[in-house]
């Protein structure tokens, strides 16, 4: 995964501001006091699963919906009754929302006809979004003879044409294939760094956030349960549902021993006592604390090597994906078999089932975090 | 595909040149519309061929000369009076179908934009008055605008006029009112399944480009729910140019179609060659406009992108 660059932009200035926002229909919040700080430049990603508030906070921004309590900024300038059209945000639509009975270049130029350009400079930046998105030379290809791939650049450049603040997608890889999908990935950041817009995913994938996205903000059940770089949010999450939702994750529960300032330390079965830099939001839950450990983050150890972490296993299972092997392996004393992620260079997809192996670990990857 | 193909191998083998006829899938198709196919055949195509026939022919009271014979059309299509009529019957029926579209495309839009879970119950409600016969709708607008209808001694009664309008009864306008009324349910139908189809996601789309309500649904929700516009102007249009019930009953001397002087010439004038050229005549020249307001329409849309 490439390390983005901090943004040679200087300061940091938040672009949107999202403050105690809720949204109820009836009964049901689908959105629970949501507190959210966008900044400039930024490529910005909500993350959940499907119900969890992203898509309705989304289009909050956007002004197809409105908060019932709480203020939404864009710009310092605060939104409320300022409807869609008149906001300085464009989406790209899950669906792509290609006008049918226009043309390429006219569903680009669609939101510049009421700026009443000169007719030079709106076919300049028509082709410049075009450009943007490799599609010079289709702008006279009908809407309906275009591909998914191609109907997502048109959304794309449609909304980037009009040069917004904020650019707002609303889960706009998930209608391609795989590969396509990966590609466009690329393609996004690559683009929004060259035009420097705010852009705000909308996603359930976590690999695409966290392969875009400069931070993160994970959802459930309307609540905001983390926002932090994908780094963070992967290596670090603050409770047992964004570790589960970000990738596989070994839990492992412990006693805990001592608690002072940012550190704690715990007696686990399987790994012994664990020294762990303590969350910041951490909140003691009787005597037991819960630590996680990614699959990849557990090592096979061959013949003779040694580490001075290590838990001796049985296989129970293995699983061969090309790449990397999975193996599922049983630990004396521990509730749930920990699952490993090998890669293959060594010959982990050869490990018999059943056979005993060692499993090195990094105690700084054991991290402690809320249930 | 492959496996599907290799599946069906042995099969066709075994049975070799005999393909099912009825598994067929035109056939299947054939076999569905046959029956309308042959109502269609022997109750509309045989008779236009006869009255097509007949406008050729010469009738001597009682028989018929079968010579051929362009006589027919020189009067319908020279005739005074029959161009008259042939013209006023278009302008009703123009006027007609502009009027029920542009009064049926609000009601459609209301449902189904702002009908939420009752569009069922709304469309219910506007088939109501089909639940009685054509001719008691017809009678009862003359009971609305007749001289001591109910719209003369109302507007007496408000003291807005002070003796009956008669330009309201027995003339084009009543026979144009009658007509809108009755046909907007065919209207209203064809406009809402448009509109039903128009993705709401591509409103929303204009408005995040800075659309109005206004801009929006002349740039997006019109152009897209044309072809039932276009429909709902041809199911209006075409059978109203014929219409006989409604200008006999409130259409008076002034309010008379062509539709009556074709009745008039195959009854009372006896004149079956006649009235069956005026008929022929009608049919071209409604299928004439109806093709040139489907050209206006498609032409106008692509203009107002």
């Amino acid at each position: 995964m490439p390390e983005h660059s901090v943004r040679p932009m200087g300061e940091i200035r938040p672009m949107i501001e999202i403050r105690n926002v809720t949204r109820s229909y009836g009964a049901f919040k689908a959105l629970d006091e949501a507190n959210l700080s966008i900044n400039e430049g930024e490529f910005f990603s909500l993350l959940g699963p499907s119900g969890c508030g992203k898509t309705t906070l989304l289009r909050m921004i956007a002004g197809f919906d409105n908060p019932t309590t709480g203020s939404i900024a864009v710009d310092d300038q605060p939104m409320a009754g300022i409807p869609a059209n008149r906001r300085p945000t464009n989406m790209v639509f899950q669906s792509y929302a290609i006008f049918p009975h226009l043309n390429v270049e006219q569903n680009v130029g669609y939101g510049l006809k009421r700026l009443k350009l000169e007719a030079g400079e709106e076919r300049r930046r028509v082709e410049e979004a075009l450009a943007q998105v490799s599609l010079t030379g289709l702008g006279k290809r009908g809407a309906t003879e275009l591909s998914g791939g191609q109907r997502q650049r048109v959304a794309l450049a449609r909304a980037l044409v009009m040069r917004p603040k904020v650019l707002l997608l609303d889960e706009p890889l998930s209608a391609l294939d795989k590969k396509l999908r990966e590609q466009m990935q690329v393609e996004l950041r690559r683009l929004q760094q060259a035009v420097g817009i705010t852009f705000v995913l909308v996603t359930h994938d976590q690999y695409e956030a966290l392969a875009m996205s400069d931070r993160i903000a994970v959802m459930f059940g309307g609540r905001i349960a983390q926002v932090a770089s994908p780094k963070e949010i992967y290596q670090r999450p603050v409770n047992r549902q964004v570790a589960d939702f970000l990738g596989g994750m070994n839990f492992v529960r412990g006693e805990i021993i001592e608690e002072n300032g940012a550190s704690l330390t715990l007696d686990t079965l399987g790994f012994g006592r664990v020294s762990t830099e303590k969350p910041t939001a951490f909140v003691r839950n009787g005597g037991a604390a819960t630590l996680g450990i990614r699959p990849e983050r557990l090592r096979v150890l061959w013949d003779d090597e040694t580490s001075q972490f290590q838990v001796t296993g049985t296989v129970v299972e293995r699983h061969y994906f090309g790449e990397i092997t999975h193996l599922v392996v049983e630990i004396p004393g521990l509730e749930k078999p920990l699952s490993v992620t090998e890669t293959n260079d060594f010959g982990a997809d050869d490990i018999p089932v059943g056979s005993a192996v060692r499993l090195a670990y990094d105690p700084e990857a054991l991290v402690a975090m809320a249930d | 595909m492959t496996a599907a193909a290799e599946g069906s191998a042995p099969l066709a083998a075994s049975r070799p040149g005999r393909k099912p006829l009825l598994q067929s899938e035109s056939a299947q198709g054939l076999a569905l519309i046959t029956p309308t196919f042959l109502y269609a055949l022997v109750l509309l195509v045989l008779p236009i061929l006869v009255v097509i026939a007949h406008s050729f022919w010469t009738q001597h009271y009682l028989t018929i000369d079968r010579t051929f014979t362009l006589e027919n059309y020189r009067i319908a299509l020279t005739e005074p009076i029959y161009r008259d009529l042939l013209w006023r019957s278009l302008y009703i029926s123009l006027v007609t179908s502009v009027a029920t579209v542009v009064l049926a495309y609000p009601n459609a839009y209301y449902i189904s934009f702002h009908g939420g879970h009752r569009k069922g119950l709304w469309l219910f409600l506007i088939t109501i008055p089909f639940w009685t016969s054509y001719l008691l709708r017809v009678m009862s607008w003359k009971v609305i605008l007749g001289y001591n209808g109910v719209l003369n001694s109302g507007l007496m009664g408000l003291g807005i006029i002070d003796e009956p309008i008669t330009a309201l009864l027995y003339n084009s306008n009543s026979v144009i009112i009658t007509l809108v009324h009755a046909w907007a349910a065919f209207a209203i139908l064809p406009i809402f399944v448009s509109l039903e189809k128009v993705d709401r996601t591509l409103i929303e789309a204009a408005k995040d480009l800075g659309d109005g309500p206004l801009r929006s649904f002349l740039r997006v929700t019109l152009p897209l729910s044309a072809p039932g516009v276009i429909s709902a102007l041809l199911i209006v249009m075409i059978p109203t140019v014929g219409d006989y019930v409604t200008p006999k009953l409130v259409g008076g001397k002034d309010g008379v179609m062509i539709a009556n002087a074709i009745q008039a010439q195959f009854g009372k004038a006896s004149n079956w060659p006649l009235g069956a050229a005026l008929s022929v005549t009608t049919m071209i020249v409604v299928t004439a406009m109806a093709g040139a307001a489907v050209l206006i329409i498609r032409r106008a849309a692509r203009l107002a992108r």
